[in-house]
């Protein structure tokens, strides 16, 4: 950082004010970042700690038959909330932008936001009430007479999971799609139309590559924590569709294998966020 | 009638069914969780009454809540104001990680935690503990919220207040603080939401006093406390509807005072 005698007053006086939420999350973030990349380096025997370093447990954990379909299907999982929070949320966002008075924004906004700030845990039980064999989904279905048995492919497998993710992170998706769609100059899409253009070619020749950057971060706010996510897989999952959080839960709380725990934890956070740089990567070269 | 309305209602009803479903079974008059339904009763909300270490998570959630929405909201009045007001080297980089908790997975925060806690610093898991690692991932939130109310409030006014003989000190508390407030106010109502509401965290990092989510996880386990979770979720789900009507409206009245236009949304 540039000298204390070359910083000028205001930047002084931005560097004291911001000292404080910045050392804290130095302290409670960075270190222990870095902490948690040391010991996946160690090995743990019960309560002591071997510091020699060695790479035994990524060996172990890309090695391992169930880390690796775990982690692989964690990744799969992950994308394909991803895509289909992103698909559902677009329309929504376009709906308020585009469609919905001014003064009625905020309170669609609103009432898209609340179910996320209302009791996780509970809300991911009662997907499982929904989708569950004597469930909303399979009642209604039967009471209608579309089937005549529970259908039982929504529930303690991969698909429930995604429906249930999909729903917990809706709002996480629509509203970076809303804040692009509401910059976009509606002058642009005007001039399009008298230049004429059709209303679908002028939907995907303007709106949607101006859109594309809240498109991009709604891709990421919804990708990097689902690959973590521990409660959905546990309840609605079921054998198929549990993930890699509940391993390294495992590993830390109930083997008492830290040093694995991490490794395992690093390993899913460098999958994410080399797919995040590759997806970002290509949404440049391919929007130039 | 427009499609993309028609589909706008279905995706509401999408994002509704689960806490519309909530007060069905918290007043339904059976043990399972399924229709059809079994008649009208209140006994279950009678039942949570019974349950002592339920008042207890419940107690621990709500000091954890207060403690972790006041500190992550100082700390994000900080960042806020230095975001707003002043340039300095490395700014961008240094909020940006500030922000940061915001994406990164919780559970990663959880275990990373745990470790610095337990190994390095050879802490005991206890309230404080929760309370630390809550006021981090409230305090983006906070952030958000709060640049929202500093971010275009005109930088004149405490010039003005300064020429006139304030301190800078005196000047922001007289002139910068009461145009705040309401984004002071709403962005506590929703780390407190935020922390009240945390699971996995909580369950990495509580020690013997388990707060009130890892506590409802342990009854998720046995059908039998089912219809009560049902009904303390009831109650969850209105009261924390209650605190964001009042945040929004604390939140759109700080827009309102620092002469903003609604952009929506807390995020």
């Amino acid at each position: 950082m540039a000298g204390e005698q070359g910083l000028s007053a205001d930047s002084k006086a931005g560097l004291s004010l911001v000292a404080a939420p910045f050392a804290y999350a130095i302290v409670l973030l960075a270190l222990p970042i870095g902490a948690i990349i040391l010991f996946s380096f160690w090995t743990q025997d019960f309560i002591t700690i071997d510091t020699t370093f060695t790479l035994d447990n990524y060996r172990e954990a890309l090695g391992g038959q169930i880390y690796r379909t775990l982690l692989g299907r964690s990744v799969i999982i992950a994308l394909s909330v991803t895509v289909v929070t992103v698909v559902l949320a677009f329309p929504i966002a376009y709906f308020v932008s585009f469609h919905v008075k001014p003064s009625q924004k905020s309170i669609w906004l609103f009432l898209i936001t609340i179910p996320f700030w209302t009791s996780y845990l509970i809300r991911v039980f009662l997907w499982k009430v929904i989708l569950g064999f004597n469930g909303v989904v399979n009642s209604g279905l039967m009471g209608l007479g579309i089937i005549d048995e529970p259908v039982t492919f929504i529930l303690y497998n991969a698909n429930a999971v995604v429906i249930t993710l999909a729903h917990a992170f809706a709002p996480f998706a629509i509203l970076p799609i809303f804040v692009a769609l509401e910059k976009i100059d509606r002058s642009l899409l005007e001039a399009s139309q008298d230049l004429g253009e059709t209303r679908i070619r002028t939907f995907f020749r303007v709106t949607l590559p101006l859109a594309m950057p809240g498109v991009v971060g709604a891709t990421l706010i919804v990708f990097i924590p689902t690959i973590g996510d521990y409660v959905t897989p546990e309840l609605v999952g079921g054998p198929s569709g549990t993930m890699i959080a509940t391993m390294i839960q495992t590993q830390f709380l109930r083997l008492n294998n830290a040093p694995l725990g991490a490794a395992l934890a690093i390993l899913a956070m460098a999958s994410v966020t080399a797919i995040s740089l590759a997806f970002i990567w290509l949404n440049r070269r391919w929007l130039r | 009638m427009n499609p993309l309305r028609i589909y706008a209602i279905a995706y509401l009803i999408f994002l509704y069914a689960p806490i519309l479903l909530l007060p069905v079974f918290a007043f339904n008059d059976g043990q399972i969780i399924a229709f059809p339904l079994q008649g009208f009763s209140t006994r279950w909300f009678a039942e949570l009454w019974t349950l002592s270490a339920l008042h207890d998570a419940v107690g621990n959630s709500l000091m954890i809540a207060v403690c972790s929405a006041i500190f992550a909201t100082v700390l994000g009045i900080c960042a806020a104001r230095a975001g707003a007001r002043h340039k300095w080297p490395l700014k961008g980089p240094m909020l940006s990680f500030i922000m940061l908790p915001l994406v990164l997975p919780e559970i990663i925060v959880a275990v990373s935690l745990l470790i610095v806690f337990v190994q390095v610093l050879g802490l005991g898991l206890s309230n404080w503990t929760i309370i630390a690692a809550h006021t981090l991932i409230c305090m983006p939130f906070s952030i958000a919220i709060l640049n929202g109310a500093f971010g275009n409030l005109d930088p004149s006014m405490e010039e003005a207040a300064m020429d006139l003989g304030e301190t800078r000190w005196g000047a922001f508390r007289k002139v910068t603080l009461p145009l705040v407030v309401p984004g002071i106010i709403s962005s506590l109502l929703i780390s407190f939401t935020i922390s009240l509401d945390e699971f996995i965290i909580a369950f990495f990092l509580s020690g013997a006093n388990p707060t009130m989510p890892v506590y409802i996880w342990g009854m998720l386990r046995f059908p039998a406390q089912l219809p009560a979770v049902m009904a303390l979720g009831t109650i969850l789900v209105t009261l924390s509807i209650c605190l964001l009507v009042i945040a929004e409206y604390f939140r759109r009245r700080g827009l309102a005072r620092a002469g903003l236009k609604d952009t929506g949304g807390f995020l």
